[in-house]
């Protein structure tokens, strides 16, 4: 809710456009959660929400280690991520992609 | 492949989905591939053969892709138990060649690193390394090869680059290797083991890396209308109606000429033999039989085209996207779309589509209503009755009222499979809403060569099929509707032989009433009698149930109407618009769309999912829902006429 204020939030409710960093990976089950890391999205990654689907905006597309998952907004609140920067969905597109190799690089 | 290859070593080509790697298995094997299906299960088999330079050969497997040998759908299985030799009659690789795409190894380091640690010798391909280049990548290749302790080659698959240097190394790798193969000994990684292997990942990739590749360009643009709320939907309508145009328009060329081609043989062949049983097998039986099912090749090839390269650019699964939404609203997967949209050619390409859907029970309940989508099987026997029952009258501008009822009856059969997986996943096939996680890859020029090769499995396979399972039915067809024969005394097919000539011989019975289709058609009438059927549509449903479409031909039978494809649709539509009443017509149709008339479908069910008992629960609830929606149909059509 007041996640403005403690930075830290689902990946489910991370704002079009805004890029964070994954603090924690925990799904529903335990084989989920290693479906997600093997799809890279594991803690200390950059994630980026970059495309929501029509009707309802669910699922949402992130981007993450180079690529782009699918998943729904559902399944993505059993990863907490820390938001690094308030943008809007368009300004800093290229800019959150090099700071994502050289985050998860380092 | 040449039967030299036969026993020579085994190599095997691993790597995550779309990394190149079959791109890679086309360029290294050329069209000596053999394509057939793993030991009790419908997951394709790609070998092919490699000559090396000093003449000795390689066998080459191309496993499915995966993203971890902790498999999650029937493909990824077959990966990792040919890994660990769990496959009966499959030979351990002496080698693997892990196939990485350049452009995005941060990702796809993490299978080398499980790969590597079952031992066998292993050789890593660097594919896609000009779009890497291109990208702006600076990789130091030996300190990834130091790091790694696997030979790292560059390749270019769909150009042929690198293709010799890999082999060497790949050659030079089983030599180095003293020890025998063995059984990897392979536990199933837990979540610390997956996030250590990424740690390492990033470290090596710390080490080697120089600059780091952009982003795609072109994928960032395209998704930006792609994938737009309200464009990517606007895209997504405008691609299946180009499809949809494509099946049924531009079909219809060879389909004809498919058509005209059984017909002259039939009649060549009928000119050899004298009028009697092997005549009547052989050209009423067995080429009228494989011809219907031959003729929707060319739609099938059609429909696999639009897929192959749809699936190579990386757009399918931005469709899967898109539909996730109404596909998850009743319970299926968003991927389930795929199969669906297949099953308007057929549902037999569309059920074994559903191979990409993990879970069992969302794979299933796919299954279970692909066959409900109007299939192009249909469309002959919706002409027939639209044409016939249906008055062509303009509604507004353009839109007719044939055409409109034959777009009900599409919007029936679309929303049909729908409502019953709702229904299946509420009650049968309950459970919690399957999870949704799928790469979208990034968008590539699909390979013409790739498309091809593709295209000329799917039509081999079909034609396979064709040439077994539909031939044999197709006799059986023809002993049910020919044995008994009619007493001497009736006339029999011969004396309305003439080509070109519709007959109709009111006074006498077809022959076909005294044959065991006719018993069963008698038979069964008064469990038709409420859907408005006589016995003589229930004589029409025995072929029928072979294949759909064979219903046109066999009421051509039942109502003695004989002559050449043109003049049996009219003189039929004109003798059933004078014997049936509207309601039956309407009944017919609506049974259409819901009766399960496709035994070759009910075989693939029982395929692909192991046991009898889906196949006949297939059978059971669509004749259920058939008998329902007719009954009703045709008691509410006749009350209103009354």
């Amino acid at each position: 809710m007041n996640s403005e204020l403690k930075k830290t939030l689902k990946l489910g409710e991370l704002p079009r456009g805004a890029r964070a960093k994954i603090l924690s990976v925990r799904a529903v089950t335990e084989e989920m959660t290693r479906n997600f890391l093997e799809m890279g999205i594991l803690e200390g990654s950059l994630v980026r929400v970059v495309h929501q689907a029509p009707l309802g905006g669910d699922p949402i597309a992130v981007e993450v280690r180079g690529a782009l998952i699918a998943l729904r907004r559902q399944e993505a609140s059993g990863i907490d991520v820390e938001i690094l920067h308030e943008s809007s969905p368009h300004s800093r597109e290229h800019s959150s992609q090099q700071a994502s190799h050289e985050v998860s690089l380092s | 492949m040449t039967t030299s290859a036969w026993g020579s070593p085994l190599i095997a080509l691993a790597g995550l989905p779309n990394c190149g790697k079959t791109s890679l298995f086309n360029a290294l094997t050329g069209s000596r591939q053999k394509v057939a299906n793993y030991p009790g299960v419908t997951v394709e088999r790609k070998e092919g053969a490699i000559a090396l330079p000093e003449g000795r050969t390689l066998r080459v497997l191309d496993l499915p892709g995966t993203y971890s040998l902790d498999a999650r759908t029937p493909d990824e299985a077959i990966t990792r138990d040919v890994l660990l030799g769990r496959v009966r009659g499959e030979s351990l690789p002496v080698a693997l060649i892990a196939v990485v795409d350049a452009t995005n190894l941060e990702r796809n380091l993490g299978l080398v690193m499980e790969l590597r640690e079952l031992g066998v010798p292993l050789v890593l391909a660097l594919n896609m390394m000009d779009l890497a280049h291109r990208r702006g990548l600076e990789l130091d290749l030996q300190a990834l090869s130091q790091e790694l302790h696997v030979p790292v080659i560059p390749t270019v698959a769909v150009k042929g680059r690198g293709l010799p240097e890999l082999l060497s190394a790949v050659e030079s790798a089983i030599q180095a290797n003293a020890c025998p193969v063995a059984v990897p000994d392979w536990k199933k990684p837990d979540a610390e083991r997956i996030r250590a292997r990424f740690q390492e990942v990033d470290r090596i990739l710390k080490v080697c890396t120089k600059k780091s590749s952009a982003p795609a360009y072109w994928t960032e643009r395209l998704d930006r209308v792609f994938l737009h709320p309200v464009l990517g939907f606007i895209v997504l309508g405008a691609v299946l109606a180009l499809m949809f145009q494509a099946i049924f328009s531009w079909a219809s060329v060879p389909q004809d000429a498919i058509e005209g081609a059984v017909a002259a043989l039939g009649r060549w062949v009928g000119g050899f033999l004298a009028e009697g049983p092997l005549r009547s097998l052989l050209v009423d039986g067995v080429i009228a039989g494989v011809g219907s099912v031959l003729v929707f090749l060319p739609q099938i090839l059609i429909l696999y085209a639009f897929i192959l390269i749809l699936e190579d650019s990386g757009y399918l699964a931005r469709a899967a996207f898109i539909m996730d939404r109404v596909m998850g609203g009743v319970g299926l997967h968003g991927r389930a779309f795929i199969p669906l949209l297949s099953s308007y050619a057929c549902a037999i390409p569309g059920i074994l589509s559903t191979r990409t859907i993990a879970n069992p029970r969302d794979r299933l309940a796919t299954i279970l209503v692909a066959p409900l989508t109007t299939c192009s099987a249909r469309l002959p026997v919706y002409t027939l009755l639209v044409g016939a029952f249906v008055p062509n009258i303009t509604l507004w501008g353009p839109f007719r009222l044939q055409g409109a009822v034959l777009f009900g009856l599409y919007l029936l059969g679309t929303l049909a499979p729908l409502l019953v997986a709702w229904v299946l996943r509420k009650t049968l096939l309950r459970g919690p809403k399957p999870p949704l996680l799928m790469e979208l890859p990034t968008y590539k020029r699909p390979s013409v060569r790739g498309v091809l090769l593709g295209l000329w499995e799917r039509s081999r396979l079909f034609m396979r099929r064709a040439g077994t399972v539909i031939l044999s039915l197709s006799v059986l067809v023809w002993f049910l509707s020919s044995y008994p024969q009619a007493p001497a005394t009736v006339s029999g097919r011969a004396e309305v032989e003439e080509v070109g000539s519709a007959r109709v011989s009111e006074a006498q019975l077809p022959a076909i009433h005294y044959s065991y289709a006719g018993k069963i058609g008698h038979a069964i009438e008064p469990f038709l009698r409420p859907l408005g059927f006589d016995w003589r549509v229930g004589i029409a449903l025995i072929p029928g149930f072979a294949a759909r479409e064979v219903m046109v031909s066999a009421l051509g039978t039942v109502y003695a109407v004989e002559g050449d494809e043109e003049n049996l649709q009219q003189e039929l539509g004109a003798r059933l618009a004078s014997s049936w009443t509207l309601a039956t017509a309407l009944s017919l149709m609506v049974w259409y769309i819901f009766a399960p008339q496709c035994l070759s479908t009910l075989a693939v069910v029982r395929r692909e999912t192991n046991t009898w008992r889906w196949a006949f629960f297939l059978l059971g609830y669509m004749t259920a829902l058939a008998y329902l929606a007719s009954f009703f149909t045709y008691q509410w059509v006749s009350w209103l006429g009354r």
